[in-house]
């Protein structure tokens, strides 16, 4: 049976990097005694995949990892009873907050990841005098009909319109908020948006200046549709 | 949210910031302010090392049980966070509170190898605590050291206030408690380290005074304080299962060198090696109950979810119910993917069988360690593997499927000769030959795959080789290019492979094991250079080393290739390890005439360690 975890990242686990998260797990599945199962061959490994690695730095409240438990039809733990098993054996910074049934055709996370909120707050040392004038011009920028922009990876530059990969963006109180596109496609990192910004304007981007929390991760489903990855799931009651 | 110590902006530019964090998987979490004693522990390398070390996790779960106490953990800042700190005054800090070291009341430091020396100087650096321990005042911790490297403290006697000679289980509850006790009273530190000075298994350096001869070795090493012991006498658990075992060790996040649950199934060892100085100071063996084990495995299992449980002694096979406690292991095991590493076998139709078993036999390797090319010099070190173990096991493991074997040998010992040396390339093409004798062409999968690898020969204290001779840099390198030709004239050359250790840092570390108090001053002036992270070999500059020596005006041959007199007076001679000197003396000259001595399951040697009244001087023999 296929199940999804969805888990928040908070403090200083920010700082734990995405293989050793999935390591992290893969400890915690034994300590919580799930049914989880195993590969065959000499050297079995758990059946589990994370949907979309984090940044070191960054914090989330919508992580997600998917497993397959040995319990076939019949489950032996209801949706809460697994979410403690595993809250219990968690360190302070990551709780699990829901544990969902996924129908056994389903894809896995990683697949239709499509899209991913981000809220990104101000640094104390980074803020600016004048926050009007931060979020008009923020608000300008987003509303050209383009965004061009050369996007550097280690062999090769490209060009690239932002425009239609940033799919919302907002001002939420003192906070920029937005979704971006995410996934294997094309996958935006919100600091991305934000750099552009800056040298639009020409001002210089504070390497630390914000602190920046993922809030949720979409996939695609059939229709195409934008769907938080936990409601691909069901409750196990 | 526990805070951190460090901010972001330094968190997120330095490698590996979850070094720094603490909030570890079963880490304890106490209120510092409802404690009486807080305790920071330390071992002197990376995180990813240190977090690796039993030793640490046996401590720290036995302070932490004390209500009356919190422990926590510091290792080395890596050389990118050691700069910031520098630059930035930042007071090195404990794991769990990231609270600063220096406001603790004790700092304990594990010396695990020599080569961590300056390591130990950048933490009380770092922890802004003065190096010395008579510039140390009533605010600043007491520093203590432990480990193996105390059984020689003299090199680092000015650096610590207190060190604990032997296994760290017995006295100190009662060091604690006088802590408390004194503090209770008001008294000071100098009342504090006279009251440690009486517990046994303590030893406070600045209550005795070295005095030397002209030629530079010890003339008298004498108490200057009434409450100085003039013999410090090591601590030894004597029942195993009296002692309760780790139950909730920490889980790293990062991948450590020991990612792994470790059982400790015994103490000490029954072999007398002559070069090992485990084998000695830890004498007598001692060995945990199977049922012990047993549960202490499975609790072990359930509350780390780790992948992998590893058996550690000295030398497994030893071990009274190996098989019954395998069995149990593999029963539990496989069915939850959990792997079972099984270190220091000896290679027999037992081993081969159970190793099929657990491992791969495709991607494994079999391991010896004749640690000496011949017979002869096998004997002079008193290792009872010989040549015929070695090709029967090897060819019994052929026949298994396995095609690969790791070799481990030792140049520079005592007496050695250069048929011993050619016969490291002649033993490995020995067991080359019985792949091919044994394994038919079409059941081969591929070539035999023979490594062999030689580390250089350090003599130790409190062995038998505590006054041998040790190699020059350039002799070193000298054997090891002569047993590399020997192994270009071999017929299955192309199966053979052979790699040896590096010859500056075996030099050093010759000097600091059986330094004396002089040398102090060379490691201070080495740190002070910025020699750092020494047993890196990416960071180790032995230009610093040298400049060191020159400034200090110390001669490092002293220490390394000096002919010891028998009745010379060591630095360490003021420690009853067990293992008596008669005891190591006899022993050195029956090396020297190249006689085995018997393991104590054979015979009682007599060496000396029956005075703690346990472990296998006492079972019954049959
Ligand atoms: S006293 Fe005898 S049996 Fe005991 S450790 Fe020494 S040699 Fe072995």
């Amino acid at each position: 049976m296929k199940i999804r975890i969805k888990f928040s990242k908070q403090g200083y686990m920010k700082f734990v990097g995405h293989l050793d998260i999935m390591r992290y797990f893969q400890k915690a599945m034994r300590r919580g005694k799930i049914n989880i199962r195993y590969s065959e061959g000499f050297s079995p490994h758990q059946i589990m995949s994370f949907a979309a690695p984090l940044g070191v730095g960054i914090t989330s409240n919508g992580e997600y990892l998917d497993i397959e438990v040995t319990d076939q039809d019949t489950p032996s733990f209801t949706s809460q009873t697994m979410t403690k098993s595993l809250n219990q054996v968690m360190v302070e910074g990551i709780q699990i907050l829901s544990c969902r049934k996924l129908p056994d055709t389903s894809k896995n996370a990683m697949s239709i990841v499509c899209a991913a909120d981000y809220t990104l707050r101000f640094r104390e040392r980074a803020i600016l005098e004048d926050l009007e004038m931060f979020f008009e011009k923020l608000s300008a920028f987003y509303s050209q009909d383009q965004i061009m922009i050369t996007k550097k990876t280690k062999r090769s530059q490209r060009k690239l319109d932002l425009k239609p990969l940033i799919y919302h963006l907002e001002r939420r109180g003192n906070a920029v908020f937005m979704q971006v596109s995410a996934g294997s496609g094309d996958n935006i990192k919100p600091e991305l948006v934000m750099e552009s910004f800056y040298e639009s304007q020409n001002w210089e981007y504070p390497p630390f200046g914000f602190l920046i929390q993922r809030e949720e991760v979409y996939g695609h489903d059939q229709a195409g549709n934008k769907i938080p990855l936990e409601e691909f799931g069901e409750n196990i009651e | 949210m526990r805070k951190l110590a460090l901010n972001d902006e330094i968190l997120l530019s330095v490698q590996q910031p979850a070094r720094y964090i603490g909030g570890e998987v079963n880490m304890v979490v106490k209120d510092p302010s409802q404690v009486d004693i807080r305790f920071c522990m330390c071992f002197p390398d990376v995180y990813e090392i240190g977090m690796s070390h039993l030793g640490i996790q046996i401590l720290y779960d036995m302070f932490n049980r004390r209500e009356d106490t919190y422990c926590e953990r510091v290792y080395s800042p890596w050389t990118d966070l050691d700069k910031v700190m520098r630059q930035e005054q930042i007071p090195l800090f404990a794991l769990e509170s990231q609270d600063p070291v220096k406001d603790f009341d004790f700092l304990g430091i594990t010396l695990q190898y020599e080569m961590c020396y300056t390591n130990i100087l950048q933490i009380l650096d770092l922890s802004q605590i003065p190096l010395h321990s008579r510039e140390r005042g009533e605010e600043d911790p007491i520093v203590i050291g432990g480990g193996p490297c105390a059984y020689n403290p003299e090199p680092l006697a000015e650096f610590f206030d207190l060190f604990y000679i032997g296994e760290g289980e017995t006295v100190y509850g009662q060091l604690l408690d006088a802590y408390k006790e004194n503090k209770k009273n008001g008294r000071n530190r100098l009342a504090f380290l006279q009251a440690a000075a009486q517990i046994p298994g303590i030893y406070v350096p600045a209550f005795y005074d070295v005095t030397y001869k002209e030629d530079g070795t010890i003339d008298r090493f004498k108490p200057n304080n009434p409450c100085a012991k003039e013999k410090v006498t090591k601590e030894l658990v004597v029942d195993m299962d009296q002692v309760p075992y780790i139950e909730k060790p920490l889980v790293p996040f990062q991948k450590v060198t020991q990612d792994r649950v470790v059982l400790e199934i015994q103490r000490g060892c029954i072999r007398g090696c002559r070069f090992c100085q485990a084998g000695n100071v830890y004498r007598p063996l001692r060995e945990r109950s199977v049922e012990y084990l047993k549960e202490s495995a499975k609790k072990l299992l359930d509350h780390t979810g780790h992948e992998e449980i590893s058996l550690s002694s000295l030398s497994s096979s030893d071990y009274t119910d190996l098989p019954e406690l395998v069995n149990f292991l593999i029963d539990q095991c496989s069915s939850r993917g959990i792997n079972i590493s099984l270190p220091s076998l000896r290679i027999d139709a037992f081993s081969l069988d159970v190793m099929s078993k657990v491992q791969d036999v495709k991607k494994s390797s079999l391991t010896f360690a004749p640690e000496a090319g011949s017979q002869r010099l096998r004997d002079v070190i008193n290792k009872g593997l010989t040549e015929d173990v070695i090709l029967s096991g090897a060819t019994e493991a052929f026949k298994g499927g396995w095609n690969r074997v790791k070799l481990y040998f030792m140049l520079g010992l005592p007496t050695e000769e250069k048929e011993d040396m050619e016969g490291i390339a002649l033993l490995s093409e020995k067991i080359a030959e019985a792949y091919y004798d044994t394994v038919p062409k079409e059941q081969r999968h591929g070539k035999a795959q023979i490594v062999a690898s030689s580390s250089f020969f350090v003599p130790k204290p409190f062995t038998p080789f505590q006054w041998a001779r040790m190699c020059t840099k350039e002799e070193f390198l000298e054997r090891a290019y002569l047993v590399k030709n020997k192994f270009r004239e071999m017929k299955n050359f192309k199966s053979l492979k052979y790699n040896w250790h590096e010859a500056d840092v075996t030099v050093l570390e010759g000097v600091l094991a059986r330094g004396d108090r002089k040398v102090a001053s060379v490691v201070e002036a080495a740190y002070k250079n910025g020699a750092l992270f020494d047993s890196w070999s990416e960071h180790f500059d032995n230009s610093l080393w040298d400049k060191a020596f020159q400034d200090c005006d110390i001669d490092p041959d002293f220490y390394t290739v000096r002919e010891r007199q028998i009745d010379e007076v060591f630095p360490w001679d003021f420690i009853d390890a067990g293992v008596s000197k008669e005891f190591l003396k006899r022993e050195w000259l029956l090396a020297l005439e190249g006689k085995v001595t018997p393991n104590c399951r054979q015979r009682c040697s007599g060496c000396g360690a029956k005075v703690f009244k346990g472990g296998v001087c006492y079972e019954d023999k049959d």
